[in-house]
């Protein structure tokens, strides 16, 4: 019997080996490879990463609050709703994330100089910078991606539960608020964690059109220094810890939730 | 008045030349735009290849290999699907093929050339096989375990077990997971326009900024993305049917 | 399934190796995969041409070698140098110190002023004074990037930095930054297209810094190569000395490009 909390804790001897392999690798990437470009970009480094989160986040749950209409108007919506965000989530998943985002920044901004009045509108303060296109697009395109999600989990509540809200009187409103929406966003949850890494993972895109994140300061390191490797593997390293903090944070946030809801 | 206003709206529409620009001889640049979606799909179908081909190794690696087989593939499985592909190309693009050189010079072979194209298929692939290993790791989970213990009571060898009973059965629960794989791989293709690869994004790129036409060009870029997803959901549609048939038709709707 | 593995590697490893291109022996010189007229730019059927590709065409036939243009993404042409991916650069690069620390370089075979265009209804200088406030373009990985940083990194709004020299000059014309510093005829092509002669004009060129902006542009080596080296700069000097440069030149400009 004493040997079990012990076992709780022993680890495999194969692991062992490749533990020391893996700190084997790390002793040699810190003492062999060029790390002294470190101090001058840290403060840089920092910023890059505060806005890659700041994007995820912001669009991540922006686009959530557009995928629930998306999702209920392909699954219970009019024919007149249906359709529209039909095409709107074909639309977006078919093509590269990389072109909507080219086409909104530079597209858009090869039409600008034909329409003047653009530059005298007030949302030109906006217009004129990268952020806005780059939240645009990735809120859209998770909007799409989800959309899809909250259409199968819309569809997935068991009809009878919404007919015996409806057998008790209850109001479309009600139901929706009550009933379906509870349920499909419950059924939909576990996808999220997925999704968001993928999101996260379309984040350094954002770099290509002007927007200053993690992956364009690495980007930066490259290109000042011709250092190729040691940004990249450390970048490869922040991205590897956003994920697993994504993972985690989902994680406990799924356990809180009573798996059967009532 | 108003008709002035729609005439000033428009105007700037028609004056781009839409046929001229998107004309598939020169001065047109359609032919650039077909020769790059050419290019995409391409490196997609290599990739997607190779990525399958990882899959089913590494699939099967994970069911049955050693524990240190099964530790490998979750680390190389973890990072793959972490690790943004913009980051992971830049990497094997410059590491990989440097390292290959390295490997080959090191065992007395002369440095090979690696071509655009074949970077791009590895890299994509080695990206794809990832969740390619999920995808069908899951799938083989799928069948119902009496069919392969059947078989291997009828002594069937491992390889006629994997050709004739695993991989057939697998299938229609492999298939909506890899024609998603397929769908992100032509999307994936766009991405190797950052490293300076001629597939449709970066000619559609260097067509717009000759002609100053980005709107037209993104838009008709995204027209044959479009297009390609499309054509690819009917194709998806047949296989599936196709690999469900004598199935009860309840299989996939979870 | 340990073969599985095996056996997938084998394809990998044979897949590679099939690839080997019959003449390994032609040189790749490698142009910015973004088009940079009047120097470089692709055509409506895909080929490069301009006056650089014909210049670099022009030195390998001086120094009779086989060369093959290849185009590279800009943000990763030197990588692309030491790792052997091409053989040279030949892609408007100054020759610089901080460049030199990681590649060689050929002697010079152009040298032109650095200039800097904006708007036309807002009348400023290229001066430091003169950007004030205002948001400044420029190409990533240029000796415009690091003398804008320098010069007017106190004085300017913002410094914006742009992966290709066509993004940079688009933005320009939507009036999403205020100015756009690069090589003056590089711009000066800009200004004569239709979108660049509608919005803006040159403002003028900058002060020299010759420990910015280099001596001029030169032709991107790896160090080991010093033999490849020597035959290009005989190259230089034999197609000045045949009239070969001044005859492609002709074709693109009315000035003497080479400096002096």
């Amino acid at each position: 019997m004493q040997d079990l909390p012990r076992r709780a804790l022993r680890i495999p001897p194969h692991r062992i080996g490749l533990l020391v392999a893996a700190s084997a690798l790390v002793i040699f990437a810190a003492l062999f490879m060029r790390w002294d470009w470190l101090p001058d970009y840290y403060g840089l480094a920092l910023a890059g990463l505060w806005r890659t989160i700041w994007i995820l986040v912001v669009t991540c749950v922006l686009g959530f609050v557009i995928a629930v209409p998306l999702g209920l108007a392909q699954a219970g919506g009019p024919l007149w709703l249906a359709l529209p965000a039909r095409a709107f989530c074909t639309t977006i998943r078919g093509t590269p994330l990389l072109l909507q985002l080219w086409l909104l920044y530079f597209g858009l901004g090869s039409l600008f100089p034909q329409y003047p009045w653009i530059r005298e509108s007030e949302l030109w303060p906006y217009l004129r910078q990268a952020w806005p296109y780059a939240v645009l697009s990735l809120t859209l395109s998770f909007a799409a991606y989800e959309g899809e999600v909250m259409r199968g989990a819309f569809a997935g509540v068991p009809r009878g539960q919404l007919e015996a809200a409806r057998a008790f009187g209850m109001r479309r409103s009600a139901i929706l608020r009550r009933i379906w929406l509870p349920q499909a966003i419950h059924r939909a949850l576990p996808t999220l964690t997925g999704e968001t890494v993928l999101q996260l993972k379309a984040t350094p895109l954002v770099a290509t059109i002007t927007v200053v994140d993690i992956y364009a300061v690495a980007g930066r390191v490259r290109q000042d220094t011709f250092i190729i490797y040691e940004p990249l593997l450390l970048l490869a390293l922040v991205y590897l810890c956003i994920a697993g903090i994504i993972v985690f944070a989902f994680r406990r946030l799924e356990a809180r939730i009573p798996a059967r809801l009532g | 008045m108003e008709a002035k206003a729609i005439e000033a709206f428009l105007l700037p529409l028609s004056q781009s030349g839409l046929f001229e620009l998107l004309s598939p001889t020169p001065p047109g640049w359609g032919g650039n735009l077909l020769r790059g979606l050419f290019n995409s799909v391409q490196i997609a179908l290599g990739a997607f290849g190779l990525g399958l081909a990882i899959g089913t190794a590494g699939a099967y690696g994970k069911l049955y290999g050693g524990p240190v087989i099964r530790d490998l593939l979750e680390v190389y499985t973890t990072i793959m699907r972490a690790v943004p592909e913009l980051v992971m190309i830049l990497l094997l693009y410059y590491a990989g093929t440097d390292l290959v050189n390295r490997a080959l010079q090191g065992f007395g072979y002369s440095p090979i050339d690696i071509s655009g194209l074949v970077a791009g298929i590895a890299v994509l692939g080695i990206v794809q096989g990832a969740y390619a290993t999920e995808v069908l790791r899951g799938a083989i989970l799928a069948i119902p375990q009496g069919q392969i213990e059947a078989a291997r009571a009828y002594g069937m060898s491992p390889s006629l077990l994997m050709r004739r009973i695993t991989l057939p059965a697998m299938l229609p629960f492999a298939i909506p997971g890899l024609a998603n794989l397929w769908l992100i791989a032509t999307k994936d293709t766009a991405l190797l326009a950052v490293v300076g690869f001629n597939e449709l994004t970066l000619e559609t790129r260097q067509a717009a900024g000759s002609t100053k036409a980005y709107f037209t060009f993104f838009m008709a870029a995204g027209v044959l993305y479009l297009l390609l997803t499309l054509f690819s959901n009917v194709i998806i549609g047949r296989i599936e049917r196709w690999s469900r048939r004598g199935m009860p038709s309840v299989a996939g709707g979870h | 399934m340990v073969n599985g593995l095996k056996m997938a590697l084998a394809g990998l490893a044979l897949g590679l190796a099939s690839v080997m291109p019959a003449h390994a022996q032609a040189l790749k010189v490698g142009i910015a995969a973004e088009p940079y007229p009047p120097f470089a730019a692709p055509d409506a059927s895909g080929n490069w041409d301009g006056w650089e590709v014909q210049i670099a065409k022009a030195l390998c036939e001086e120094a009779k070698l086989e060369c093959e243009i290849t185009p590279i993404s800009w943000d990763g042409i030197i990588p692309a140098l030491t790792t052997k991916k091409i053989d040279m650069i030949a892609a408007s690069m100054s020759i610089t110190a901080e460049r030199e620390k990681t590649i060689a370089f050929s002697d010079k075979y152009y040298n032109t002023p650095t200039g800097i265009i904006g708007p036309k209804s807002e009348t400023f200088e290229a001066t430091p004074e003169g950007l004030k406030g205002k948001i400044l373009g420029v190409q990533v990985s240029t000796v415009h990037e690091v003398y804008a940083k320098k010069h007017f990194g106190d004085t300017a709004a913002e410094i914006k930095i742009y992966q290709t020299q066509d993004e940079a000059n688009a933005d320009l014309a939507a009036g999403r930054i205020d100015a756009v510093q690069a090589d003056s005829i590089a711009l000066d092509d800009f200004l004569t297209t239709e979108q660049g002669k509608a919005c803006c004009d040159m403002k003028g060129t900058v002060a020299e810094d010759v420990e910015v902006l280099g001596p001029g542009v030169g032709v991107g080596l790896r160090k080991e190569d010093t033999e490849l080296k020597d035959k290009i700069n005989a190259a230089i000097k034999g197609i000045r000395a045949s009239g070969k440069y001044d005859e492609i030149s002709k074709k693109y400009f009315d000035f003497n490009i080479y400096g002096d």
